[in-house]
C-alpha cells in the first residue's frame, strides 16, 4: 500500500515552522494570498468528494478506486496509465507543477447539503485546490455552485442533467460526462434503425431535475424523427415498487415505455416492467420495446438479466478500444492499470474521474498555476486526444465536452460477470453537438471565473 | 375499468407487503410496548436470507479455460457451481434457480434466531426505559445491520429472480371477460399476495384459536393481571417477538424478486410501515392489515396519469395526506384501542 | 446575572467561554500532525455545530418539556431555509432579513401544523407531523421545483434582482452574504507554534444568535410558563381538571420550537447560501430527535451536545480513509500494519454509519440519560460528596426522559 503523505495546508506549514522558530504568534486572513488555498509547500491537494453512503455508494467507490489511480499516475507510479497515450505531454509523472498530488476523500450521501458541508470541509480544513467527484446532478450543480463561491475549480463526476452546463453552468465548473441533450441525439437514430419511425412512447420520469432535462431531449429528439409521444408520467424519487405505473402501461397505446429513471429507480420499474411482461407484449402490430436513455455498468448488474437487449447511451465502455479501434486509444491503457490493481474492470463512473483529474492536472502543467483563472483559460477550448473518448474539445461556452456517445444495448449472452452490455454504435461528436444557447440549456450564465481571495 | 382493476390488484399486492411489516410491527408494540426502528432491518435481513442463500447455492470452483480470455486477456475462468456437479447440470441448475423458495426454509430458523438475540440481548433491557431510549437503541441497531450487510454485499441492488418456472404473467382479463393482454398480471405478484393472505391468516388463528394466542392476547390486554395468575408472560412476549421477526423475515424474502435487494430498503419501508401502523389504530392488529391494503389501493389509484393529470403530485404525498385526514377524522385511527402509546 | 439564578449563571458563563473559545478548543493538534484530521475547528463544521445545536435546543422545548414528539420538524429548518435564500435573491444579501423572515416564515408554517397536529397526542401526534414533513419534502423535491429548485436545491443566481443589493459583483461574482458589510466567509487566521486557529466572521454571528437562543430556553425552563409545559407532560388529565387547558400551552411550545428550527435554516443559508430538499427528509427530522435523545432529553445543554457529537461523526470520521490509516499505522511492521489497517477500516470513512450506529447504542445502553448523563457520572467520580451528587453541575431541570 502506498503511504500518502496528507498535506493539510502547504502554506501554513511553511509559516508555522517560522512561528515556530521565532516564538511568535503571526496572524493572517485568506485575502492574504494570491488565491484561495495557493499551495505553496512541496504537496498539492485534490478533495474527492463522492457518495460512500447511501444507494449510489458503489458507484462513488468505483470513482475513488480511479481517482486513487489518477493520483499515483501524477505521481510517476504505476504504469502511467492513460498518462503514456493522452495527446498534451505536459505531465511528467512528478506531480503538478512539480508538487507532490495528495488527496482527502469526503462523502457526499447524494445530498447537496452533506455535499456541500464535505466540499467546505476539503476547502477550509484540507486546503483543496481542485474538488471533483459525485455521482448526481443535484450534488454536481450545488457543489459547482459552492466552489464557484470559494474559488476553487469543480471537475464534475457523473452528471448527466443538462443543467450542469446548462442553466446552473457555473465559471470555475467543468464538466466531462455527456449529457441528456447528447443522450437523445445519440440514441434517436439507432432507435429509428431498430424500432421504426411509427412509433408511440410512454415515459416514466423520476420528479426531479434529471428526468425533467432528459425527458425533454429524447422526446424532442424522437418525436423529430417521427415518433409519437403517448403520455408521461412523473414517478416519485421515494417509489420502491412501479407497478402501478407500469399497468396503465398495458391499457394505453403505446408500443414503447422509455425509462427515464437511475440508480435503484432504474433498476426496480425495469425488473417491474419485465414482470408485467411488457417484454413479449405485441401491440399495434408490432414488438414491444423498452429503452433507458442513461445506464451505467451497476445498474445493469443490478437488474440482471432483465437489461438483456435494452438501448442505452453511456459515456464511455471498457470495450471501447477492442471493439472499434484505434479512435479510443487509451481505453485498453486505462482498463489494464484500473483491472490489475482491482480486479475488475472500471466502469463509466470511475473513467470520467480519472479523465477529469488528470485534465486538470494537464491544465495546472501547461498554465504553470494553480490559480483557478488560469486553469479555466488552459481549460477552455482545449482540444485534446487519447482519453479513450477519441477527440475531444472542452467548450469555452459553457464547459462541456464534446466527444463521440456509446449507443449501448445489454448484452443477450455474457462472456463474463463484466460482460453486461454490448456497443452498438458510437454516435460521432457532429452529431451530438449543439449550439451553446441552445433552448435546453437556456437561462444561467457562466459568469467569471473566480480565484478567491 | 381494466384499469381500475389492475390497479386494485397493484394495490393489494403493495398493501401484502405494508401489512405483513406492519402486523409484526403492531405486534411488538401490543405485545412488548416496544417502539421497534429495526423492524424495517428485519424485512431487509430477510430478503438478503434469499440473496445468502442463492450465493451458497452457487459457491464454485473455478476452471480456467485458454480457449476463451478475461477483460486483461489472461485465460477466463469459468465458475462451476459445486451444486450442479454433486446433481448433474440439470437438477443442480434447477435448485439453484428455485433459490428463493427455498429462502423461505432458510429465512425460518435465521429469522427466529435473530429475533431471539435481538430480544433476549437488548430489547428487554428497554420495557421499562421511555420511549424515547427505545427509538434510539433500535435505530442503532437498525444501522449497525444495515451496514453489516452493505459491507459483505454492497450497496447495489442484487437481482433474484423467481424460479424461471413462476416467471411470466397471467392474462387475468380473459378469464373474468375482458380482451387479451388488458389485464395482465405477473405470477410471482399474485404469490406474494396469496403468501401474504396465507401468513396473516396464520398469526391470526394462531392468536386466536391456541392456547398460547389466548395468554398474549391476554397479556397484551393487561399484562399485570396475566402475570399475576402464574403465567409467565415474558417469556411467551420472546417468543411473540420471534414470530414478529419472522413474519417480516419472510416478508422480505418473498419480496426480492419483485425488486432487487438492496441494503437500505428496510429503511425505505420504515417510515410507511409507521404510518400504516398508526393509520390502523394503535394496539390492533386487524387495522394494522386493513390499513396496510388501504394505503396500498390508494396509492396505486393515485399513481394513475388519469389522477396525476388532474392534481400534479398527487402520487407522491397520498399516503401522507390520507393519514392526516384519518388520524383527524378518527383520533385512534381505524380500530385503535383506547390509552395505547397517547 | 441576567434574571438567572447562580447555578443557570454558571452554566450560561460556561457555554459562553465555550463557543467563544471554540476555535482554540476544536484544534486541539497541530496542523500536519498525524491528529490533526481529528480537529473540527474549521469554519463549516463550527458554524454547523452552533446552528444544529439551536435547532436541537428549540426542540427540545418542545420534547423535553411536554413531551410531544415531532417527528417533522426539519419541515420547518426547510422552511426556514428556503424563505431565507428567496430574501437573498429579492432583496438583498445582508443576512438580517433573511434570518428575520426564515424565523416568522417558520413560526407560521409551524402553527399551521401544530394547530392541526397538536389535536391528537402520542404516536398520533408524531405520525401526523412526519406526515406532514414528508408531503413537504415530497412536494419540495418535485412538484415545487419552480420555488424551491427541486433535485439541485434553491440557489442564487447572477441573473437576480436583489433590489437593495446588487445581482452582480464588478467582477461578475454573485455577492457574498455579510452583515452589513461584513461577509460571513472572512476569517482571520492565528498560526501559534504549529497550530493554526481559524476566527470566522460567520461562526462569531452564530454563536451570537446560539447564546442569545440558549439564553431564551433557559428563561423558558424557568418559568411559569415552562411550569406549565411540564405539567403538560407529567400530567394532563390533572391539568385540566384544574382548570387548565393544556392546548394553548403546547402549541406555543411548539410554534417557539419551530421558530428556533427556522433560526436554524436562516442561519444555515446565510452562511452557506443553498437549500436543498433532503434537510426536509425524515432523516433529517429523525436526526433532530437522536441529537436530543443522545445528548440527553429535557436537559439544557444535552440537546447541543448530541447535535455536536452527531455531525462531528458525520463530517471527520467520514473522512477518515485508507491512505490515513496507512499513515497512523506506519510506525507497525507491514504485516501487522495491513492488520490493524483492515480492522479500523469498516468503521470511518464510508463505514461511519456503522460507528454512528453503534455509538447510538453504546449511549443509550450504558448512559441512559444521554451524554449529559456521562458528563455527571465523571463529575460525581470527582467530586467527594455523593450526597449532592443530583445537584448537577449542567443543571438539569427534570432528568428523566420524555415518552
Amino acid at each position: 500500500m502506498n503511504k500518502l503523505t496528507i498535506n493539510r495546508r502547504g502554506l501554513i506549514k511553511s509559516t508555522a515552522v517560522v512561528g515556530a522558530g521565532l516564538a511568535m504568534p503571526h496572524i493572517f486572513t485568506r485575502r492574504a494570498n494570491a488565491f484561495t488555498n495557493e499551495p505553496t509547500g512541496s504537496t498539492v491537494t485534490l478533495g474527492f468528494n463522492v457518495p460512500q453512503t447511501g444507494p449510489y455508494a458503489d458507484e462513488g467507490l468505483d470513482q475513488l478506486r480511479a481517482y486513487q489511480l489518477a493520483v499515483e499516475h501524477l505521481n510517476g507510479e504505476g504504469d502511467g496509465g492513460m498518462l503514456n497515450t493522452f495527446s498534451s505531454k505536459a505531465l511528467s509523472g512528478n506531480g503538478i507543477l512539480g508538487k507532490k498530488v495528495a488527496y482527502v476523500t469526503g462523502d457526499t450521501q447524494t445530498k447537496s447539503d452533506a455535499a456541500r458541508a464535505s466540499a467546505r470541509s476539503m476547502i477550509e480544513k484540507d486546503g483543496a485546490v481542485m474538488i471533483t467527484g459525485g455521482s448526481s446532478s443535484g450534488v454536481a450543480v450545488a457543489v459547482q455552485a459552492l466552489c464557484q463561491e470559494a474559488g476553487v475549480i469543480f471537475m464534475a463526476g457523473l452528471t448527466h442533467a443538462n443543467d450542469t452546463t446548462g442553466k446552473d453552468k457555473k465559471a470555475n465548473g467543468f464538466r466531462h460526462f455527456f449529457n441528456s441533450y447528447m443522450s437523445g441525439a445519440a440514441l434517436a437514430p439507432v432507435l429509428e434503425t431498430a424500432y421504426g419511425t411509427d412509433r408511440n412512447a410512454y415515459y416514466l420520469t423520476a420528479d426531479y431535475n434529471w428526468g425533467y432535462t432528459t425527458e425533454q431531449a429524447i422526446r424532442e429528439a424522437t418525436e423529430a424523427m417521427g415518433w409519437n409521444t403517448v403520455e408521461t408520467v412523473l414517478t416519485p424519487l421515494a417509489a420502491t415498487d412501479f407497478s402501478s405505473y407500469i399497468a396503465p402501461v398495458l391499457n394505453s397505446d403505446a408500443d414503447v415505455l422509455v425509462l427515464v429513471h437511475y440508480g435503484g429507480n432504474m433498476v426496480n420499474s425495469l425488473t417491474n416492467a419485465v414482470q408485467f411482461g411488457l417484454r413479449e407484449r405485441q401491440k399495434n402490430g408490432k414488438q414491444f420495446e423498452i429503452v433507458v436513455p442513461l445506464y451505467s455498468e451497476l445498474m445493469a448488474k443490478g437488474a440482471g438479466a432483465n437489461i438483456k437487449g435494452i438501448f442505452g447511451s453511456q459515456n464511455w465502455d471498457w470495450k471501447l478500444e477492442n471493439m472499434l479501434g484505434d479512435r479510443y486509444v487509451g481505453t485498453n491503457a486505462f482498463v489494464r492499470s484500473f483491472g490489475e490493481k482491482y480486479g475488475f474492470p472500471p466502469s463509466q463512473a470511475a473513467h470520467t474521474g480519472y479523465v477529469q483529474a488528470i485534465l486538470y492536472a494537464d491544465a495546472v502543467e501547461r498554465a504553470g498555476s494553480f490559480n483557478p483563472c488560469a486553469v479555466a483559460e488552459a481549460l477552455e477550448g482545449f482540444e485534446f486526444d487519447g482519453l479513450g473518448n477519441g477527440p475531444t474539445l472542452y467548450r469555452a461556452d459553457d464547459h462541456q465536452c464534446f466527444k463521440d456517445v456509446v449507443v449501448v444495448k445489454g448484452k443477450e449472452n455474457p462472456e463474463d460477470e463484466f460482460d453486461l452490455v454490448e456497443i452498438v454504435e458510437v454516435t460521432p461528436t457532429e452529431q451530438v453537438t449543439y449550439a451553446p444557447d441552445h433552448p435546453q440549456f437556456a437561462g444561467g450564465e457562466l459568469g467569471s471565473c473566480n480565484p478567491g481571495a | 375499468m381494466d384499469a381500475i382493476i389492475l390497479q386494485v390488484l397493484n394495490g393489494l399486492d403493495k398493501g401484502s407487503a405494508y401489512a405483513l411489516i406492519a402486523l409484526g410491527l403492531t405486534l411488538i408494540f401490543g405485545t412488548l410496548g416496544v417502539v421497534n426502528f429495526a423492524h424495517g432491518a428485519l424485512f431487509m435481513l430477510g430478503a438478503f436470507c434469499a440473496v445468502t442463500l442463492s450465493r451458497l447455492l452457487a459457491i464454485s470452483h473455478e476452471t480456467a479455460d485458454p480457449t476463451r480470455t478475461d477483460f486483461l486477456g489472461n485465460p477466463l475462468k469459468v465458475q462451476t457451481p459445486y451444486v450442479e456437479e454433486w446433481f448433474g447440470p440439470e437438477i443442480g441448475g434447477t435448485i439453484v434457480e428455485w433459490s428463493v423458495p427455498l429462502g423461505i426454509l432458510f429465512a425460518i430458523p435465521i429469522m427466529i434466531a435473530v429475533g431471539l438475540a435481538m430480544e433476549r440481548g437488548l430489547i428487554r433491557y428497554f420495557y421499562k426505559r421511555p420511549h424515547a431510549d427505545q427509538i434510539l437503541v433500535t435505530f442503532g441497531l437498525a444501522i449497525v445491520l444495515q451496514e453489516v450487510i452493505k459491507y459483505f454485499f454492497g450497496a447495489n441492488p442484487i437481482p433474484t429472480p423467481a424460479p424461471p418456472a413462476l416467471v411470466g404473467s397471467l392474462d387475468f382479463g380473459v378469464m373474468i371477460g375482458f380482451d387479451p393482454g388488458s389485464i395482465i398480471y405477473p405470477y410471482w405478484r399474485l404469490i406474494y399476495f396469496v403468501f401474504a393472505a396465507i401468513l396473516i391468516a396464520a398469526v391470526f388463528a394462531f392468536l386466536q384459536f391456541t392456547t398460547f394466542g389466548m395468554v398474549v392476547r391476554a397479556g397484551m390486554a393487561d399484562r399485570e393481571t396475566v402475570g399475576l395468575l402464574g403465567i409467565d408472560i415474558d417469556k411467551r412476549f420472546t417468543i411473540m417477538f420471534a414470530i414478529a421477526a419472522v413474519v417480516a423475515g419472510l416478508a422480505g424474502v418473498m419480496y426480492a424478486p419483485i425488486n432487487s435487494p438492496n441494503y437500505h430498503m428496510g429503511m425505505d419501508f420504515l417510515v410507511l410501515s409507521f404510518v400504516v401502523v398508526v393509520v390502523g389504530g394503535m394496539g390492533s392488529l386487524g387495522g394494522a392489515v386493513l390499513a396496510g391494503f388501504l394505503l396500498g389501493v390508494l396509492e396505486s389509484f393515485a399513481s394513475m396519469p388519469q389522477v396525476t393529470n388532474v392534481v400534479p403530485g398527487i402520487n407522491q404525498i397520498v399516503i401522507y395526506l390520507v393519514a392526516i385526514i384519518i388520524l383527524l377524522t378518527r383520533p385512534r385511527g381505524l380500530l385503535g384501542r383506547k390509552g395505547v402509546m397517547e | 446575572m441576567l434574571g438567572l439564578n447562580k447555578k443557570d449563571t454558571s452554566l450560561f458563563l460556561i457555554v459562553v467561554a465555550l463557543t467563544v473559545f471554540a476555535p482554540f478548543i476544536l484544534n486541539p493538534f497541530p496542523v500536519g500532525s498525524d491528529l490533526a484530521q481529528f480537529n473540527a475547528g474549521y469554519p463549516d463544521l463550527m458554524q454547523r455545530f452552533l446552528i444544529f445545536g439551536i435547532f436541537a435546543i428549540g426542540f427540545n422545548i418542545l420534547f423535553g418539556l411536554t413531551g410531544y414528539l415531532s417527528f417533522g420538524h426539519a419541515a420547518f429548518l426547510g422552511v426556514g431555509s428556503y424563505a431565507g435564500v428567496w430574501m437573498m435573491k429579492l432583496l438583498t444579501m445582508n443576512v438580517v432579513p433573511a434570518i428575520l423572515v426564515s424565523v416568522v416564515v417558520a413560526g407560521l408554517f409551524s402553527l399551521l401544523v401544530g394547530w392541526i397536529s397538536l389535536r391528537r397526542s402520542g404516536i398520533y401526534f408524531s405520525i401526523l407531523t412526519l406526515a406532514f414533513a414528508q408531503m413537504s419534502f415530497a412536494l419540495a423535491y418535485s412538484v415545487l421545483t419552480p420555488i424551491t429548485g427541486g433535485e439541485t436545491g434553491l440557489q442564487l443566481s447572477l441573473s437576480d434582482p436583489r433590489v437593495f443589493g446588487v445581482s452582480a459583483t464588478p467582477q461578475g461574482s454573485i455577492p457574498l452574504t455579510n452583515f452589513f458589510g461584513l461577509e460571513m466567509r472572512d476569517s482571520a487566521e492565528l498560526a501559534l507554534g504549529g497550530w493554526l486557529f481559524t476566527f470566522n466572521a460567520g461562526y462569531y454571528l452564530c454563536a451570537v444568535l446560539m447564546l442569545a437562543a440558549f439564553y431564551v430556553a433557559i428563561r423558558i425552563f424557568r418559568s411559569p410558563f415552562g411550569m406549565m409545559l411540564k405539567a403538560v407532560k407529567s400530567n394532563q388529565q390533572r391539568m385540566q381538571y384544574t382548570g387548565l387547558n393544556p392546548k394553548p400551552y403546547t402549541l406555543a411550545a411548539f410554534v417557539i420550537s419551530g421558530m428556533y428550527a427556522g433560526l436554524a435554516g436562516g442561519l444555515m443559508v446565510s452562511m452557506d447560501p443553498l437549500a436543498g430538499a433532503e434537510r426536509m427528509f425524515w432523516t433529517a427530522s429523525g436526526e433532530v430527535v437522536l441529537m436530543t435523545i443522545l445528548g440527553g432529553a429535557g436537559t439544557l445543554i444535552g440537546p447541543v451536545l448530541g447535535a455536536g457529537f452527531i455531525k462531528y461523526m458525520e463530517n471527520i470520521v467520514s473522512k477518515i480513509n485508507e491512505g490515513i490509516l496507512h499513515t497512523w499505522f506506519g510506525f507497525l511492521p507491514d504485516g501487522l500494519e495491513d492488520f490493524v489497517v483492515a480492522v479500523f477500516y469498516p468503521f470511518v470513512g464510508k463505514g461511519w454509519h456503522l460507528t454512528l450506529g453503534i455509538m447510538f447504542m453504546l449511549v443509550v445502553i450504558f448512559l441512559p440519560g444521554g451524554i449529559v448523563e456521562g458528563g455527571q457520572r465523571i463529575a460525581r467520580l470527582f467530586r467527594r460528596r455523593p450526597a449532592r451528587a443530583h445537584e448537577r453541575s449542567v443543571g438539569a431541570p427534570s432528568s428523566s426522559a420524555a415518552e
